[in-house]
């Protein structure tokens, strides 16, 4: 007898992405009784679940955004193992995204289904590299899935923050990251480059940052920034959440640099729109020529693309002769959507 | 190619005249020979070689690409020129991008054919930015907001030297100013003007505050008009004519029929104006004639170009600047005769004293006057604005108290703030009174004000389009500005001069505001 089709046992339904056989959801939208979660972004990772199952990073990070909502039971499991929810095998791979996050790995009956979640190619200080794993069906993110989106090496990225900063030492340069992934990996590659001065954040990030120190992840000396003083904040450089990098809070800064790390600011329209004066394109998403190799990579003869520009990733991949369609969930690249 | 391309990239996004100095310099400083000469033309507007339409880039680029996937790629950009630059496939092997050198020289001698093909080479080769650049470089305009006169500041900060130095020999240089270059960096001698045709710096007036009236010594004054038009400057010299703006750029190409008049051996110093009939037009109808590369027969027929002097540089080969004023006017008029078409003489206004002078400002309302100038009678044509000799004095501004409905974030320093306001007066419709939108101001008021504004915004934001928002009428602005013409591309029929924010009348209800008919019986009647 042949493998059941995941069609048969993978439904969309209004709480998100629902697995039959195992009765569970994979990152549902809304409160559930038993959720597969793949990482921490608020999209992909709800409150007040009963039973969630995913890394135990990403779990930390859950206890830490949510707090005593983050779940009823709280289920670790790592890279690599196995669980079985009901009928099916559940696993989780590297997805490297940000810390913790994973792809899922279910398994029903000699059918394998990879649910990638968000996902990038390129290497990351702060998490493990993605790991194609072979299935019938590779569930795909789409957020930048256009051919317009090559994502410049991150190095040069960074490199041109520290010479914008060397030209105008007299300002501060205010960067714009979304607390969970962007911060940290920037933080992480801006060590890297050799810049070991301090670093100011906003209040916003703290927490998680705190919590990638303890996990192992060394970010050097961070100041808070709104605990300093106008002249202190001369000539350096503070991450800030994009949504405060242009508005009041930036004011107490010295003439800043409004600067902000996103992948769409590869879309120069966008930029001047936002008000920002040094873009760094620089996402924890895949661009264009590493979403269509993972698909290559990974061999699945049937692919699913979610969130992002589906209709052009759908076209490339059935023309390259797999069997692609959209699947739409509600609700997801709600958190990134401003800065993939 | 790469650091040229990321400072076009850099001057872009950066809105600070300041910013943008920076950043030129330290290109200047960095980039080599003959590269920075050539980047220095394109930002001057001297680069001159076979450009390339769109059309032939999108062909390119259809070659090579899925058209659904452009398709899609090019709705979500909206640029073609950026859409090209970020989906041009990479082609393994094609790993030596040109520089601007091989960019421009080769672009200069190559035949219209040879252009697609040097075009897609040189896209396989450079990486997102660089492709950009080019395009940018190779469909004309490289609109960056920078003028050629700020990227001769930047060049003069870097050499450290006066602009006006710059100004003065610029014209006998060309690209990729190899002399000019060593000259700044200390290798070689100042390269002589062009004396022919050359740009002389202007001599420019300051403002006359409420404290220079009191002391002035009016006995040594001359006054005259100060004209609502653009100061030009009249070089001709051995059979060559050039007419130059203020800044010394060259605005000849948009008015041949004042070239064609030029057939004397001077420099002089006038008024750039429309003038029909013996009446100068508003200078909406001088604005149509400039920025054009030609000018059509109709509009040198409806806005004929005039050119009203007031000073004399040099006649003939002879230079008198170093002369007084009073003698050069002689010289001026004797030069003049009886009169030459398209051109014509400030006149010398005669004033009995402080209170005739004052009386003579407050008059100054009819079309094409802005207020008078004044000019020591004994002074010396020098360039650059030094304090004493030459004042202007501009008649009181224009006011109107109208209704805020929308604002914009700013940009730089302003970002975090909504800084840029749009502002309505109120007419009849049929169903009641309505606003309509009569101009825009983002100047005038104190950075206290500007938080007061911001807040005020915020608070009555009644709808948001990306970086604008829709307030609520509730919020009446005391807006000066200069004159008011009538405008088709306005939706209210006129637009503003020089629109500023006088007071922000928290006092006064919206309802009161004054009306768009008001503002209509302040357009000027020649
Ligand atoms: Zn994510
Ligand atoms: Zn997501």
């Amino acid at each position: 007898m042949s493998a059941p089709h995941p069609e048969t046992w993978l439904q969309t339904r209004p709480e998100g992405l629902y697995c039959l056989p195992g009765d569970f959801f994979v990152d549902p939208h809304r409160p559930v009784d038993r959720a597969v979660v793949t990482h921490g972004h608020a999209d992909h990772a709800r409150p007040n679940n009963q039973a969630v199952l995913a890394t135990p990073e990403t779990l930390a990070i859950m206890r830490a955004r949510y707090r005593e909502q983050a779940g009823g039971s709280l289920q670790p499991l790592r890279y690599g193992e196995r669980e079985r929810i009901g009928e099916v095998e559940v696993s989780f791979a590297p997805a490297g995204h940000v810390l913790g996050s994973a792809q899922a790995v279910l398994e029903w009956r000699g059918s394998r289904v990879v649910i990638s979640g968000d996902y990038k190619r390129r290497r990351d200080p702060t998490c493990p590299a993605f790991e194609p794993v072979p299935c019938d069906v590779f569930v795909t993110e789409a957020t930048f899935g256009l051919p317009v989106f090559t994502h410049p090496d991150d190095g040069e990225e960074i490199r041109k923050l520290l010479t914008s900063q060397a030209l105008f030492p007299e300002r501060t340069h205010v960067v714009g990251v979304y607390a969970l992934g962007k911060a940290q990996r920037v933080i992480c590659r801006l060590r890297e480059e050799g810049y070991d001065r301090p670093l100011y954040i906003h209040g916003a990030l703290q927490a998680l940052c705190d919590l990638y120190q303890e996990l192992g992840v060394v970010l050097g000396e961070l100041r808070p920034a709104t605990a300093s003083s106008k002249q202190e904040m001369v000539g350096q450089i503070v991450l800030a959440p994009p949504s405060a990098i242009a508005d009041r809070w930036a004011r107490r800064l010295s003439d800043p640099v409004v600067v902000l790390a996103s992948g769409w600011m590869r879309v120069r329209q966008r930029a001047k729109q936002r008000g920002v004066e040094l873009p760094l394109v620089m996402s924890d998403h895949a661009d264009w020529p590493e979403l269509t190799r993972t698909l290559e990579d990974v061999g699945a003869p049937e692919v699913w693309v979610t969130h992002g520009s589906e209709e052009a990733l759908v076209h490339w991949a059935n023309g390259q002769g797999f069997r692609a369609r959209a699947l739409s969930l509600i609700g997801r690249g709600e958190e990134e959507q401003e800065v993939a | 190619m790469k650091d040229f391309a990321a400072l076009l990239d850099a001057l872009i996004f950066t809105p600070s005249r300041n910013g943008k100095l920076r950043h030129m310099q330290a290109y200047f400083a960095t980039a080599e020979d003959p590269h920075r000469g050539w980047g220095l033309a394109g930002l001057t507007g001297g680069l001159d070689f076979k450009s390339a339409k769109p059309a032939l880039v999108r062909a390119l680029v259809e070659e090579r690409v899925d058209p659904a996937l452009f398709r899609w790629s090019y709705d979500f950009v909206g640029d073609l020129a950026e859409t090209v630059a970020l989906i041009w496939p990479a082609r393994p092997g094609a790993n030596r991008p040109p520089s601007l050198d091989e960019v421009v020289t080769r672009l200069r001698l190559a035949g219209k054919s040879e252009v697609p093909g040097l075009l897609a080479g040189w896209l396989d080769a450079l990486d997102a930015t660089g492709r950009w650049a080019l395009l940018k470089l190779i469909t004309g305009g490289l609109r960056v907001g920078v003028s050629a006169r700020l990227a001769k500041t930047a060049l003069a900060e870097f050499g450290q030297v006066d602009v006006a130095e710059i100004e003065e020999i610029w014209h006998g240089l060309e690209p990729p100013y190899g002399p000019l270059f060593d000259w700044l960096e200390g290798r070689g001698e100042r390269p002589e003007p062009n004396e022919s045709v050359a740009f002389r710096p202007m001599m420019l007036a300051n403002p006359l505050e409420d404290r220079d009236f009191e002391s002035l010594d009016f006995a040594a004054y001359l006054a005259e008009w100060k004209w609502d038009g653009i100061r030009v400057q009249l070089v001709a010299r051995n059979g060559e004519r050039r007419l130059y703006s203020r800044t010394g750029d060259d605005i000849g190409r948009a008015f041949p029929d004042i070239i064609e008049a030029m057939d004397f051996e001077a420099v002089l110093d006038g008024e750039l104006l429309v003038v029909r009939d013996g009446q100068v037009a508003p200078f909406n109808d001088l604005q149509q004639r400039l920025g054009r590369k030609t000018v059509s027969a109709k509009l040198l027929d409806s806005n004929p170009a005039h050119v009203r002097l007031y000073d004399m540089l040099f006649e003939g080969g002879e230079d008198i600047r170093p002369l007084r004023l009073d003698e050069r006017r002689q010289r001026l008029e004797s030069w003049y005769g009886a009169g030459r078409p398209r051109f014509d003489l400030s006149p010398v206004l005669s004033v009995a004293g402080r209170e005739a002078l004052a009386g003579l400002r407050a008059e100054a309302r009819t079309a094409g006057i802005e207020g008078l100038m004044l000019k020591r009678a004994d002074s010396a044509y020098v360039a650059g604005r030094p304090k004493g000799p030459w004042f202007k004095w501009k008649r009181d501004p224009l006011t109107l108290d109208v209704v805020l409905m929308y604002a914009q974030r700013g940009h730089g320093k302003r970002s975090s703030f909504y800084s840029d306001y749009t502002f309505g007066a109120w007419r009849d419709s049929e169903a009641g009174a309505e606003l309509v939108p009569v101009g825009k101001a983002y100047f005038g008021f104190t950075d206290e004000e500007l938080r007061q504004l911001d807040k005020w915004v915020r608070d009555n934001t009644v709808d948001r389009f990306g970086p604008v928002r829709a307030v609520a009428p509730g919020l009446v602005l005391e807006v000066a500005f200069d004159a008011v013409h009538p405008s088709t591309r306005h939706k209210s029929g006129l637009a503003m001069r020089f629109p500023r924010v006088k007071r922000i009348r928290w006092d006064k209800p919206a309802d009161e505001a004054d009306r768009v008919e008001t503002l209509a019986a302040l357009v000027e009647t020649a």
